[in-house]
Parts: C-alpha cells; sequence; structure tokens
C-alpha cells in the first residue's frame, strides 16, 4: 500500500460536489409514475452489486423494483433473487439480442414494456433501477426511458477510466468509482481518478464507494432518495446527499 | 406514396423491438443445424417458404381492413373491430408454439409503441385488446395504414423483415461477413419480392382464407428455447 495515499476507506471519501451543501441537480419535472434511474457501465465493474446494495437501503423505504439487461438474460436477475434483497416479483429481465446498449439507447421498447409491466403487476411505484448490461463507456441510456442514471466505473478497470472520458463518465447524473479497497492492491490513484472525473464532469457529482466495506451504498443511497423526493415535488434540503456535505 | 415513410417503417434502426428477436436462428444454431452462411441461406430459405406467406399475408389483410376503414369515415366502429378481431383469432391458431404467440404480440407491442408516436392514428385503437399485445403482422398493418403506405408496401416490409431479422441475428451470432450477409439477402430478393406479391395479392380474401403454413421443427425449437436458462434473444 502507498504510504502517502489518504484515501483508505476508513479515512476521508473523496468526492467532487462543487459547492458542499448545493445542490447541482437541474431539477426532475414533477412526475406521476415512478422514477427511473439507469445504471450503466462496464462489465464487472459492480452494477449489479450497487443495485443490489441500493436494494437493501431502499426496499423497506421506497416502493422499489428493477429490470435487468444482463447479456446473459437471467444472470443478474437470479444474483438479486439469491442475495434475497427484493422480492423476485418485483425483478424483471429483458433480453438485448446481444447487443445492451441498444436496448437502453436505441431500441427501449422491451425495458418500456417491463417498466409498464412492473407497474401493472405490483401498483404504484417510487423508484424503478434499469440495470443495463454491461457495456462500453460509450454506452448510455436513453431519456425515453429513464429520467437519470448512475454511470459505474471500478478503480481495478485503470485509473486512467475518467480520464478517458466518454458518454457515460462525462455525461451521467452521477459517476460511481467503485471497489477503492481494492486501490492499493492494483496500484490506481484515487486522487488521479477523482482530479479527471472532475475536469472531465465540471458540476456533476462523483461519489467514491467500496460496497465490500459499505453494503448498503450509503452515499448512493442518499443521492437516489434525493432524486426520489424531488421527483415527488418535495424540495428537501433537509434530504442534501452524504456527498454534498 | 410517401417513399421516405416506406423506408422509415423498413428500417432496421425503426425502434419496434426487433433487434432482441432471432426468429429461431439463436436456436438453429445452438443446435448446430446454423454454422455457416450457407446455413444462413437454407435457413432463410424455410422461413421464407413457412413464416412469410402467413406474416405477409396477414400484414396485407390487416393493412387493407385498416385503410378501407381511413377511406370510409362513415364506417362504424364494428366494421372495424370485426376483421381485426378475426384476423387476430386466425393468425392465433395458426401460431401452434404458445412461445412464438408470445414472441409475435411483444413484437406487436413494441412496434404499436413505435407506430403510435411516430405516426398517430385513431386506427391503433381498434386492435383487439390483449395484455401481451396485438400479433405482430396485425401491428405492422395498422403502423403501415397508419403511415399512409399501401398494401403492396406493407407486404414488401413484412416480407423483408421475415429476412433481415435472423440474418441481422446471424451476424451477431456467429459472426459472419456482413458484406457476405448482405450479398445473400441480395440474392434472395426477387424471392422475398415474389411472396410479398403473392400475399399482398391474397390480401382481399377472408382471414380463414389466408395461407396456414406450418414448420414443426421451428415450432418445437421455439418451445425449447423459451426454456433455456441462457439466451441472448427473445425468440
Amino acid at each position: 500500500m502507498r504510504a502517502d495515499n489518504a484515501y483508505d476507506h476508513d479515512e476521508t471519501v473523496p468526492h467532487t460536489h462543487p459547492e458542499p451543501g448545493v445542490d447541482p441537480h437541474p431539477p426532475l419535472p414533477r412526475l406521476d409514475r415512478a422514477v427511473r434511474i439507469g445504471i450503466g457501465g462496464p462489465v464487472g465493474s459492480g452494477k449489479t452489486a450497487l443495485v443490489a446494495a441500493l436494494c437493501r437501503a431502499l426496499a423497506g423505504e421506497l416502493r422499489l423494483a428493477v429490470v435487468t439487461n444482463d447479456i446473459y438474460t437471467t444472470e443478474d436477475a437470479d444474483f438479486l433473487k439469491r442475495a434475497g434483497v427484493l422480492d423476485p416479483a418485483r425483478i424483471r429481465a429483458v433480453e438485448t439480442g446481444c447487443c445492451p446498449h441498444t436496448a437502453i439507447r436505441d431500441d427501449i421498447s422491451a425495458n418500456l414494456d417491463a417498466v409498464e409491466e412492473l407497474e401493472e403487476a405490483l401498483g404504484p411505484l417510487d423508484l424503478v433501477l434499469v440495470e443495463s448490461g454491461g457495456d462500453n463507456l460509450t454506452a448510455t441510456f436513453s431519456k425515453g426511458l429513464i429520467d437519470q442514471q448512475i454511470f459505474v466505473v471500478d478503480v481495478a478497470g485503470g485509473d486512467k477510466v475518467p480520464r478517458k472520458g466518454g458518454p457515460g463518465v462525462t455525461t451521467s447524473d452521477l459517476l460511481v468509482i467503485n471497489k477503492t479497497d481494492l486501490a492499493p492492491l492494483v496500484g490506481a490513484d484515487l486522487a488521479v481518478m477523482d482530479r479527471d472525473a472532475r475536469a472531465r464532469r465540471g458540476t456533476l457529482p462523483t461519489i467514491f464507494q467500496s460496497i465490500a466495506q459499505d453494503p448498503h451504498a450509503s452515499q448512493v443511497a442518499d443521492w437516489v432518495r434525493h432524486v426520489v423526493a424531488h421527483a415527488a415535488g418535495v424540495h428537501a434540503h433537509d434530504h442534501v446527499p452524504a456527498g454534498a456535505r | 406514396m410517401h417513399r421516405t415513410a416506406y423506408l422509415l417503417l423498413a428500417d432496421g434502426r425503426f425502434p419496434s423491438g426487433g433487434h432482441a428477436h432471432s426468429s429461431g436462428l439463436e436456436a438453429a444454431v445452438a443446435a448446430g443445424r446454423v454454422t455457416d452462411l450457407a446455413g444462413l441461406e437454407s435457413f432463410l430459405h424455410g422461413r421464407l417458404s413457412y413464416a412469410a406467406p402467413v406474416t405477409v399475408a396477414f400484414t396485407a389483410a390487416t393493412h387493407l381492413s385498416a385503410s378501407r376503414m381511413g377511406r370510409a369515415p362513415s364506417s362504424t366502429e364494428s366494421d372495424v373491430k370485426v376483421p381485426f378481431l378475426s384476423l387476430d383469432r386466425e393468425l392465433e391458431a395458426r401460431t401452434v408454439s404458445p412461445a412464438l404467440r408470445l414472441a409475435s404480440r411483444r413484437q406487436g407491442k413494441a412496434l404499436l409503441r413505435a407506430g403510435r408516436n411516430t405516426w398517430p392514428s385513431e386506427l391503433y385503437g381498434h386492435l383487439p385488446k390483449h395484455p401481451d399485445g396485438p400479433h405482430q403482422p396485425l401491428a405492422l398493418g395498422v403502423t403501415a395504414a397508419a403511415a399512409g403506405l399501401s398494401t403492396e408496401e406493407a407486404a414488401q416490409i413484412a416480407a423483408y423483415g421475415v429476412l433481415t431479422g435472423p440474418a441481422s441475428a446471424a451476424v451477431r451470432l456467429l459472426g459472419l461477413d456482413p458484406y457476405q450477409v448482405q450479398h445473400l439477402l441480395a440474392r434472395m430478393a426477387g424471392e422475398c419480392d415474389e411472396i410479398a406479391a403473392a400475399a399482398a395479392a391474397v390480401a382481399h380474401k377472408s382471414p380463414q382464407e389466408l395461407p396456414a403454413h406450418a414448420a414443426p421443427l421451428a415450432d418445437i425449437s421455439a418451445e425449447l428455447h423459451a426454456t433455456w436458462e441462457v439466451r441472448l434473444f427473445a425468440s
């Protein structure tokens, strides 16, 4: 481990909200349906683990459902079911015909059908998480499918990823840099990732996290709570995400 | 005639859910029945022989009914709904495999969503209601009518879709040379045109008299495919 590594998780976790205490998110229009949050990112970056963590954190307080787009149809849905974090009736899998980015961006019909079928089957929902299949740095969600999107990368994928940019890193509403606990093991410099993320993303927020150390993904869960509260028309300044403090 | 509308609806990028369906190709590849370009050619000839005559005739017949309604504003709602209901039941009877019924309805539902947003029309509302959606050929016939296309054009798009869906899936599943696949499609164009024309020519017949071809192996494969734990395509 590097002696000068200031990002040991027991210490301060870096974040890049530019002005602490100020909400940088553009307000969502008030919705009369569930808020839809897309979760995308490269293969193995921890999207499904994040969805599981959010289910653990939020299933008790929000009416929640999940749509997964793993290329292997039921793999992610099975993971969530086995993890026991959400009633299987609240999870739907969508086949993507070898093209995960098509299903979330160019032809969103199967995902829209899945979201609507969940809403029909379960009654009104507060939040639907749409998890994309693992793809590359250029895969982003259509605004016709989701309201906000989280892009997940991990430190083991290399600390150059934020600098490489691409639409996911640059334009996602929240960038999550995952597996910070592995940084010393893979020689990733979190300070470099933090600096590059700031440079790429301007005022958009970034959260560093380790689900191994925080199984409830507390900061991301707070961000999601905030998005849901805003969409419900609640201007809860007492609900500013922890990452913004 | 709106040439651009015709191209829009025929385009594989029209967001109607087709990219997630292989029309049986994924099952055929897994069974070792299609492994190369020659295998794809045989598969597509099969699709043109048994699937296209039914799919295309029901698309054309639906289009004809829909465009008659559009032209006769005095027609009552039942003038519209009765032929659609009859087409739905006849196609359901011709689609033996429950997995293929579901695949057809899901694609119909996706197409209807795209059609409604692209060419708004009251016609869509006359399709029989079903929780999984209308059958794809019915949705295509109505969408083509809403787009202002002719019955022949609707039939041509349906026949073209029978070929291009599995051809595109083959490029993705088998890594075939995309130029060779396009060349294959170009060579099959004449056959595709003939089937489209033949189907358009029977569109005026009663739904009971429309073609009723079947391929038992395709039905059985579709049922098996639907039970797979791991699959890349919805059908």
